[in-house]
């Protein structure tokens, strides 16, 4: 049993060795396959040269000492930096499955006489460190995509005073159950924030409207209202106002105005302003 | 705990400190009522600002009172719901559709014309 655990190590060393020697001709070989596959064409030649000699080297140090702590802080890394330029996940997947073949193919030709125990000793750890790599790499554009779909959520429901105590709230894109949701708490509290006592919703940039949205938009309405605030929903386009209509949402509670204009004129109404052209700015200057 | 009720000129204010149980919400409509009479109030303002939950039971009640009121000739503002409780109350499908409501007892005030 001993033995037998001797014998591999000498012979993995004896591969770690081997791939060492032949660096040089071993990377250009990966990055000419590379290149022929058609893979990381985002990335430049030079880009992917020395993208693959790093790779390699944590390659061959995860073979010599089995840990794959430092591969999987490179591949975080290199998934960092690979991401926002395009890269797919088939590419580096590929990419690291292509190093594999290579090396193999070398290990083969230089032990052709011991198939099965240079596989024993070097598939565990080749599958080890595709493993690796394509988890972190999923793993950093899971992480990415989260992040957007956050910052999307925050920068997509912006509650902005257009008056003293008039806010308008732009929806833009698609309504879904979450969004609409936390659309009403950042209102409700844009109400208590700014004192505000009417609210105009825009929804001239949504496409299209479900009924448990609608829902949710008398919902808003309602729960406005008990705060002391009446809201008045402009840009229903026709389309969704068939739909309202077809899917029976009880809107009779509902103040609509067709346009953002129409939606503010209504409310500075509601809120006692009158708008009064004033005098051209050449003709104040006069004045003075 | 009993709550306060003001008089301010022609209106009431009932301004609830803490959680109201059961009967606390009872003796409150029925002071409100007998102060109505008493004083021949015209508005009524229940103010909910440190309520951070209203149950089935309370909406309900400040409703009847609101109804009640209007049926003495006075108009009931309810004021300060929090965000979250309006929140809950759509949901649960208590819009206070026939109750007035404002902001805040300076609101509320203002709606009542004082």
């Amino acid at each position: 049993m001993a033995e037998a655990t001797e014998a591999r190590d000498d012979l993995l060393r004896e591969l770690v060795a081997h791939l060492r020697d032949n660096r040089t001709e071993l990377r250009q070989e990966w990055a000419r396959r590379i290149g022929e596959a058609q893979l990381l064409t985002a990335l430049t030649e030079e880009e992917i040269f020395s993208e693959a000699t790093s790779v390699y080297d944590n390659y061959v140090e995860v073979l010599e000492t089995g840990s794959v702590e430092a591969l999987r802080g490179y591949a975080r890394n290199l998934s960092e930096r690979i991401i926002p330029r395009g890269v797919e996940t088939d590419e580096v997947l590929g990419i690291v499955l292509l190093l594999r073949d290579v090396l193999s193919r070398s290990l083969f030709k230089k032990y052709p006489d011991d198939f099965n125990r240079v596989l024993d000793v070097y598939e565990p750890a080749a599958n080890r460190i595709a493993n690796t790599v394509a988890i972190n790499f999923v793993t950093e554009r899971e992480r990415v995509i989260r992040q957007q779909q956050e910052a999307i959520r925050e920068l997509s429901t912006p509650v902005l005073q257009v008056r003293e105590r008039l806010l308008i709230l732009p929806i833009i894109g698609v309504l879904d159950g979450q969004r609409a949701r936390q659309l009403t708490e950042q209102l409700l509290r844009g109400i208590r924030t700014n004192r505000a006592r009417v609210v105009v919703i825009d929804i001239t940039g949504v496409p299209a409207i479900d009924s448990t949205v609608a829902n949710h938009l008398v919902q808003t309405v309602d729960a406005s209202r008990l705060m002391g605030a009446s809201v008045i929903i402009t840009g229903l386009s026709s389309e969704i106002a068939q739909t309202l209509v077809t899917l029976g949402v009880d809107l009779s509670k509902v103040n609509a105005v067709g346009d953002l204009q129409g939606g503010i004129e209504e409310a500075e109404r509601l809120l006692g302003y009158t708008v009064i052209s004033g005098t051209a700015p050449e003709k104040t200057e006069d004045r003075t | 705990m009993a709550v306060p009720i003001l008089k301010q000129g022609p209106f009431l204010i009932a301004s609830i400190q803490s959680a109201l149980t059961d009967t606390d919400v009872l003796q409150l409509r029925d002071d409100v009522m007998a102060q109505v009479t008493r004083h021949r109030s015209r508005g009524i303002i229940v103010d909910v600002t440190s309520l951070d939950v209203m149950d089935s039971f309370v909406s309900r009640s400040l409703q009847g009172i609101a109804r009640m009121t209007r049926l003495r000739g006075a108009e009931t503002v309810i004021v300060g719901i929090q965000p979250e409780v309006a929140f809950a109350m759509v949901q649960l499908g208590m819009s206070f559709e026939d109750v007035q409501t404002a902001l805040d007892l300076e609101e509320g005030l203002a709606l009542l014309g004082a």
